[in-house]
């Protein structure tokens, strides 16, 4: 119990203060069928020196010292050493929800810094300070549209994370919010043709990923062009913020929902993250989440405030926006530090490099005989089929220490035994040539 | 004790303008190591970032350590935020989440690969299930709001499979504003209930209002107002008899843990908030988690996937063809269940009791030293926290927003201020486990000596913060012309 800052002497003169005698009678109000009779059945409290060695234990049976190719809506980025040195301070990370901004300026200012960075990248005109993460920010922007539209229709593409449409669906099943799903062509990208045949006079919103679940671009222009033409918003999804150094932002989308987890948030074995949504002006009523803006105070001085407070929860009740109550704060302040760190130069440099290395990975692939689909510029990911099927490889890349990839059948049957792989730039030319041999 | 030395005291307070402003071209924070594959162009890239900042590694630290020492933390000191549970948060949670296998484990290899992170997330459901004495749960849910949504889906989902899926959620007036918003993204209205004068759920109205239109009620125990429902068993009887499931926001449990679980008064589903009881760290606004505990009956309708034991070994079950479906991609936030357990084992079955106790003996510590200068509306026993009422100081033109201001010269972060909204002018103070004796009287010492100015020198509150780094910003005029991002030249535009 040394967490507890007292003492038993310190109990028993408390109890007297307060009048009693023992502390059950602080429970005694409480019928007694609703009292617990018997000690919890959990081991004793334990010291520290065991909790480390019993998390040591199941980290070592969580492939430690594997090099991973999997990205697939998580990637390992490096994170700079002071990012954790920074968060880890208490004033951070023990802090809450800013509602007291005279003791919150801290908080306040890096979110405000946050937004606007987030509009730099994405060339949007707002962003709010976070979301859980980038699937259920999906689910939101598309309730957004609909406030907006005043309609209803999803028009989403098949190549948007299957995870992320797997949300929208629980999310919205007992809502009338119906969705068509569009394929994809023989280059990976959304089928044009099928999309414009989609849209009409009751869709809401058109959501298209770039670069799609495939590692493929899509063009933001003429996704807009066709939403825009049935006065539909176009949805922007981005699974990897760190392809925002290099790609075209979507600034032809009405909402951009994106997860940010590649800013310097680790992979952590799914979370948490931050998700994001980022949209134009005009919007700003309708969007969830929330806000923070700059504010004077009686001298003049500038400071930030939680701001627009009325479209959420706490004031709005059961007509709020949305009924999110967080901003992953933390995750969204280890992006702004490395979007701090890295900058205007480096985040080019960063996206750079991963391009090239899946780049390199993908020509190696398909000059040791196996079959790279989706011939279409691409970023970090990459479908491949490898020459023989994963399952016999197992063993050597086990020895290997390698993570080939996501296999591809249980999301896309029709992709049979192929391979979803990202190479990011913490992975070695070496070591996309073990996994090329090994497979 | 009565002029109580304030716990704060002028220190530097260094000014440090937004990152763009500090930003100069050239200076970079960063350097990638030598690229060992070929350099590709890609055909149509952006143009550079506009205004992206641009600064050095030292930068970056002297930015962000200046602005973290403007922020109040649970490390500074009490932080009564009532309903927040703000307790201490053990740094060795945080270190066995960075463990290599652990902090950089990808949620989609192989589970064979994953087996350790699967350990973890059954270990912890298992605690969780004899805490709460629920049947079944799912760790998924991204945040407590979420753990409500899927929980109102569950029972949507149930009441779908049996032929009506009813069309309400009746929720008490001191509920939480999650819970309402989340009744509607379920696609329920949403109907109020009214508290007696005890502060509790009225028997009268319930027995009224819960018609077989009714699907749930949303039901906080301890409530907002710190006070158990003593007609629980009653409650969930009249709600099963009418054909409804009881929904309980496990917000407050940090009152119940080790003394009460849900499962034994009648609960069919509820949510957990580890970062409220289970001591994962705030953050300054999130991450949180929010399992969701259920009886049996609701086990079917689980998210996918849901983690079994097979031959001695965790593994994901996909196939549940009565699921409502993922709520969040992969399984939730596991960087939180690795706290969350680290939590639990170290304080065991008697330290978790022993909190529970000392949460509650210093919630009523506090109000046994207050309850003769300020208003206490509702005389109930309190558990956890304890709600007060402005109305003595507001006849002196002082509100609770004012006090909890004043309180901050004083060296604190302030209560909870105008929840729950069935007090006037309310003040809820949790102080948690983690406030000492000592602390807990300069902060009553302080609360008193802001009654006593209230009644003086009432000026004095309503003008307080004096010695922040800023004064009461102007929030009004900030929502009218609300700017929400820094733009380069701002001044020149102004004047324009």
């Amino acid at each position: 119990m040394r967490y507890l800052p007292t003492s038993d002497p310190i109990r028993q003169r408390m109890l007297a203060d307060v009048g009693l005698t023992s502390i059950d009678e602080l429970f005694s109000h409480i019928p007694e069928y609703c009292r617990l009779q018997r000690p919890l059945n959990i081991p004793k409290g334990q010291a520290e020196a065991d909790i480390i060695r019993f998390f040591r234990a199941a980290a070592a049976e969580n492939a430690p010292g594997f090099t991973s190719f999997v990205g697939a809506g998580a990637y390992h980025h490096f994170r700079p050493t002071h990012l954790d040195t920074l968060i880890s301070r208490g004033e951070w990370f023990t802090a809450y929800t800013p509602y007291q901004p005279e003791i919150s300026q801290g908080t306040l200012q890096s979110i405000f810094e946050f937004q606007t960075m987030i509009c730099q990248l994405t060339g949007q005109e707002v962003a709010n300070a976070g979301m859980y993460d980038g699937s259920t920010a999906l689910h939101e922007a598309c309730m957004m549209a609909a406030r907006v539209t005043g309609r209803s229709g999803m028009v989403v593409a098949r190549s948007i994370h299957p995870q992320y449409r797997e949300v929208l669906r629980t999310l919205t099943r007992y809502r009338d919010f119906p969705t068509a799903e569009i394929g994809f062509g023989a280059d990976g990208r959304i089928d044009v043709d099928a999309l414009r045949a989609a849209v009409n006079a009751s869709t809401a919103a058109v959501a298209v990923q770039s670069p799609n679940f495939f590692g493929n671009l899509e063009d933001w222009e003429q996704a807009a062009e066709i939403a825009h033409s049935a006065g539909a918003l176009l949805i922007a999804v981005i699974t990897d913020p760190v392809s925002l150094g290099l790609l075209p932002p979507p600034e032809a989308a009405d909402i951009v929902a994106m997860e940010l987890q590649g800013f310097g948030i680790p992979v952590g074995f799914g979370g948490p993250y931050a998700g994001i949504i980022a949209s134009r002006e005009k919007f700003v009523r309708s969007l969830p989440g929330r806000l923070v803006g700059e504010a004077r105070d009686s001298q003049g001085r500038r400071g930030f405030v939680l701001t627009l407070s009325t479209r959420e929860q706490h004031i709005r009740r059961e007509k709020a926006t949305s009924n999110i109550c967080t901003n992953q704060a933390l995750c969204a302040l280890m992006a702004s530090i490395f979007m701090a760190t890295y900058g205007k130069q480096g985040l080019r440099e960063l996206a750079e490099h991963n391009l090239a290395k899946a780049a390199y990975a993908a020509s190696a692939f398909a000059a040791s005989g196996a079959e790279v689909l989706f011939p279409s510029p691409r970023f970090h990911e990459f479908v491949v089929r490898p020459k023989r099927p994963l399952a016999a490889s197992k063993s050597a890349l086990r020895k290997a220490k390698l993570i080939a990839g996501l296999p591809l059948q249980g999301y896309y049957p029709e992709l049979g035994e192929s391979v979803l792989v990202c190479v990011t730039e913490t992975i070695s030319r070496e070591d996309i040539d073990r996994l090329v041999a090994a497979l | 004790m009565t002029s109580p030395t304030p716990r704060a005291s002028r220190h530097i307070v260094q000014n440090e303008d937004l990152l763009f402003e500090v930003s100069s071209p050239g200076k970079r924070g960063y350097q990638l190591p030598a690229l060992d594959v070929p350099a590709v162009t890609l055909a149509g890239a952006r143009r550079e970032i506009p205004d992206f900042p641009e600064v050095s590694e030292l930068e970056v630290i002297r930015h962000f350590t200046r602005l973290s020492t403007w922020n109040y933390g649970v490390d500074t000191g009490i932080y009564p935020l009532g309903s927040c549970t703000m307790k201490y948060n053990a740094r060795v949670n945080e270190a066995v989440t960075r463990l290599e296998g652990l902090g950089d484990g990808h949620p989609l290899q192989p589970e064979e690969l994953s087996q350790g992170a699967l350990r973890i997330m059954q270990l912890l459901s298992e605690y969780l299930l004899e805490i709460t004495g629920m049947d079944a749960i799912t760790l998924q849910p991204a945040a407590g709001a979420q753990g409500e949504l899927t929980g109102i889906l569950l029972v949507r989902a149930a009441l779908t499979a049996r032929g009506d899926a009813r069309k309400k959620v009746l929720i008490p007036d001191s509920a939480h504003g999650t819970n309402p918003a989340t009744a509607a993204i379920a696609g329920y209205t949403v109907e109020n209930l009214k508290s007696n004068p005890d502060g509790t759920v009225d028997m009268a109205s319930l027995d009224r209002q819960m018609t077989r239109d009714v699907a749930a009620l949303m039901l906080t125990n301890p409530n907002t107002l710190g006070i158990f429902e003593e007609d629980i068993h009653r409650i969930a009887d009249l709600v099963h008899e009418r054909g409804g499931m009881l929904y309980m926001d496990g917000a407050n449990m940090n009152a119940l843990v080790g003394r009460s679980r849900p499962g034994d008064f009648g609960v069919d589903v509820m949510h957990l908030n580890l970062h409220k009881t289970f001591s994962t760290p705030h953050g300054g606004g999130g991450p949180g988690s929010g399992p969701v505990a259920v009886k049996k009956s609701l086990e079917p309708y689980l998210p996918i996937p849901v983690l079994r034991v097979k031959r001695g070994k965790p593994v994901l079950d996909y196939r549940r063809p009565k699921s409502i479906g993922r709520v969040r991609a992969f399984y939730g936030n596991f960087g939180m269940f690795t706290r969350a357990l680290a939590y639990i084992m170290a304080n065991g079955s008697d330290g978790l009791k022993q909190t529970t106790e000392d949460a509650v003996l210093n919630a009523n510590y506090i109000r046994r030293k207050l309850q003769d200068v300020f208003a206490l509306p509702y005389p109930t026993p309190s558990m956890h926290e304890v709600v007060f009422s402005d109305s003595i100081q507001a006849a002196q033109g002082v509100h609770t927003g004012d006090i909890a201001k004043r309180l901050i010269d004083y060296g604190f972060h302030p209560y909870t201020v105008s929840f729950p909204l069935v007090v006037r002018g309310a003040m809820m103070i949790e102080p948690t486990e983690s406030a000492n004796q000592a602390e807990m009287d300069e902060f009553i010492a302080a609360l008193r000596a802001i009654a006593e100015e209230s009644k003086n020198t009432p000026e004095l509150v309503t003008g307080a913060p004096h010695t922040t780094k800023i004064s009461r910003l102007d929030e009004v005029a900030a929502a009218r012309n609300p700017i929400l991002r820094w733009r380069p030249n701002k001044s020149d535009a102004a004047q324009s």
